[in-house]
């Protein structure tokens, strides 16, 4: 399917079934036929590395960010020793502008846990838990109930449908902190800790939870490996940008008429997102502005648009990435000045304030920000924001220093009339 | 006064400890349990949760304060979290903000006098669709808010009637 034809896309993520989160539902649609092919079907699947190839194969590149090929990734575990070994499901869902997963988590939570259940297969894994943040308290209870009655009908615990291989599956609520999305810092976080991101290497392959061999996945790319399995790589291949393929939940919130979430190939273009899936802008204006995929990633120009959809090949071209797909569209009336500084607090409340040029650095973006929204700046305060950025990108552990960077680096360079008429002026010339 | 925690909290304390394979996991876990039975943890609940986890008190100190969601002081008796952040600002967060401040008269980080409501803003609750919204509790979304939902809303808590939840289905769906 190219992706000119997302019209007539057929969702798999989550289909338009009534109660699909009811597991009897779930496998009248044929639910749990997956996990039970990879566990018992020894002609299709030999052993659990066959499914990490054909998982491989299908490019499924993570959908919480940052893109990476998830078989790959689970061929990094080392070979099983007998001792445990863990998945760590993400379901932190904290960035700016991002609301899918817990769409999965509400309408169709098995897809999930049998993606989970069959990565755990896959990496010859004993436990699996699913960090859902703390907000999602009614997200947690669906998952508590789903992940029950997963057990209840033999899916999850000991010897699974008679195949001798047994997994727990437990949920872990966060308790209100963005930094805990970051794959280590939730590690930290599930060990009962401060959300403090670790070092990497060791990465979490080798040393994760309690030390063991992790692998942490989004939610909704887990929820994509059943489909995987069902239909195989080429299938999943052949839907959207071949350089990121498949189905994506996209997030699309702002001044839309019909903002939501909505599953598509990967790669519609940005312009037919909003002008037709989410019914267009909001009482006719024009549109200013779209942050495409959650608010680290580089604001875009209206006038940048055109023909660029939403993979991270097209949007590299216009400088900027498809993080989590979730969109934020802002009309003309827009006031950016308003919105980075808005985006400058965010970061700064939610430094975990481990490593100095973040937790400092984040402060004074915002302070800085502050004094030019409130029309106390001065020209040579954007050039000092510009320099900040430089002093923070790449020299902390995790990534929280870029994401703070990004949008102000970004948004000044695309927008810098608008900052600069917010400024005082430095020279007064006389005319 | 002395915080303890009932037969059933234990019972699940030791449920939540069989999850994990060490005690310090359940940190997190075991403090929403303490701010579920007393609505806080503050310093005393902390050290009630450290003793009943065999854990430094440092320790479960640290952590409380790392999280926001936890309350390390009483607050009032139903807590609005309204959203500010970036979708929500874009579609009146801070009007909402502003008129609750109004409203109850306090400002973001207080409590009304009568112990009924704190007032705080709050960073992305992932939400960003259904803009502008707050959370009540650590519990419930409400969305799409207006002054009219603010004031029904404020009302019906003021009665002791928590908001149910708001299913919010998906836009291409017919079915769910």
């Amino acid at each position: 399917m190219s992706t000119a034809d997302w019209k007539n896309y057929e969702p798999v993520l989550i289909p338009d079934i009534k109660d699909l989160h009811n597991i009897d539902v779930y496998i009248k649609n044929g639910g749990y036929k997956a996990l039970t092919s990879v566990l018992k079907d020894k002609e299709k699947w030999a052993d659990p590395k066959s499914v990490i190839n054909e998982v491989k194969e299908a490019n499924i590149r993570g959908r919480g960010g940052a893109g990476f090929n998830a078989g790959l990734k689970w061929s990094f575990m080392p070979p099983a020793d007998g001792n445990p070994r863990y998945l760590a499901c993400n379901g932190d869902e904290s960035e700016p502008g991002t609301f899918k997963d817990r769409k999965i988590f509400e309408y169709n939570p098995h897809v999930f846990i049998e993606g989970a259940l069959i990565a755990a297969y896959a990496m010859e894994i004993t436990t699996i838990y699913v960090y859902i943040r703390g907000e999602y308290r009614i997200y947690i209870q669906m998952m508590e109930k789903a992940i029950s009655d997963a057990y209840d009908k033999g899916y999850i615990g000991k010897n699974i449908q008679g195949s001798g291989y047994s997994v727990d599956f437990y949920v872990h609520s966060g308790a209100g902190a963005y930094i805990c999305g970051e794959e280590t810092s939730m590690l930290e976080s599930l060990e009962g800790k401060r959300g403090y991101p670790r070092v990497k290497p060791p990465f979490p392959a080798q040393k994760g939870l309690w030390g063991r061999p992790t692998t942490i996945n989004n939610i909704e790319t887990l929820a994509h490996v059943p489909a995987v399995i069902n239909r195989g790589a080429a299938w999943f291949k052949g839907i959207g940008a071949a350089s990121h393929p498949g189905p994506i939940l996209y997030g699309i919130s702002g001044h839309v008429n019909k903002p939501g979430v909505y599953e598509l190939p990967s790669g519609v273009p940005i312009l037919d997102l909003i002008h037709d899936v989410a019914g267009g802008m909001r009482n006719g204006k024009k549109l200013k502005a779209v942050i495409p995929g959650g608010s680290s990633t580089p604001i875009l120009r209206a006038d940048q648009l055109d023909g660029i959809t939403m993979d991270s090949d097209s949007l590299r071209t216009v400088g900027s990435m498809l993080g989590t797909a979730g969109m934020v569209v802002m009309d003309e009336d827009t006031d950016i000045v308003d919105v980075l500084w808005r985006i400058a607090h965010f970061y700064h409340h939610e430094s975990c304030g481990q490593c100095t040029p973040c937790r400092e650095g984040t402060g004074w973006l915002e302070k800085i920000l502050l004094k030019i929204k409130n029309g106390d700046g001065e020209v040579k305060d954007l050039d000092l924001l510009l320099d900040l950025t430089t002093q923070m990108e790449g020299r902390t552990i995790c990534a929280l220093a870029d994401a703070a960077a990004w949008p102000v680096r970004f948004t000044i360079n695309r927008f810098r009339d608008e900052f600069e008429e917010r400024c005082k002026k430095s020279v007064h010339a006389f005319i | 006064m002395a915080y303890e925690f009932t037969k059933e909290d234990l019972e699940q304390i030791e449920e939540i400890k069989s999850r994990y394979p060490e005690v310090m996991p359940a940190t997190l876990p075991v403090l929403w349990v303490a701010q579920n039975r007393f609505g806080h943890v503050n310093p005393e609940v902390q050290n009630l949760v450290a003793e009943t986890l065999g854990l430094p008190h440092s320790h479960v100190h640290g952590v409380a304060e790392f999280y926001t969601q936890y309350y390390k002081e009483e607050k009032g008796k139903y807590v609005l979290d309204v959203c500010t952040c970036l979708s929500c600002q874009l579609c009146g967060g801070y009007d909402i903000l502003h008129y609750l401040e109004e409203k109850l008269g306090i400002k973001k980080g207080e409590t009304t006098q009568d112990g009924m409501f704190t007032l705080n803003e709050a960073e992305c609750l992932g939400a960003c669709g259904y803009a502008p919204m707050l959370q009540v509790t650590n519990d419930q979304y409400v969305n799409h808010l207006t002054k009219e939902k603010i004031d029904m809303l404020v009302e019906s808590l003021k009665k002791g009637e928590k908001p149910e939840y708001e299913k919010i289905g998906m836009p291409q769906r017919e079915n769910i």
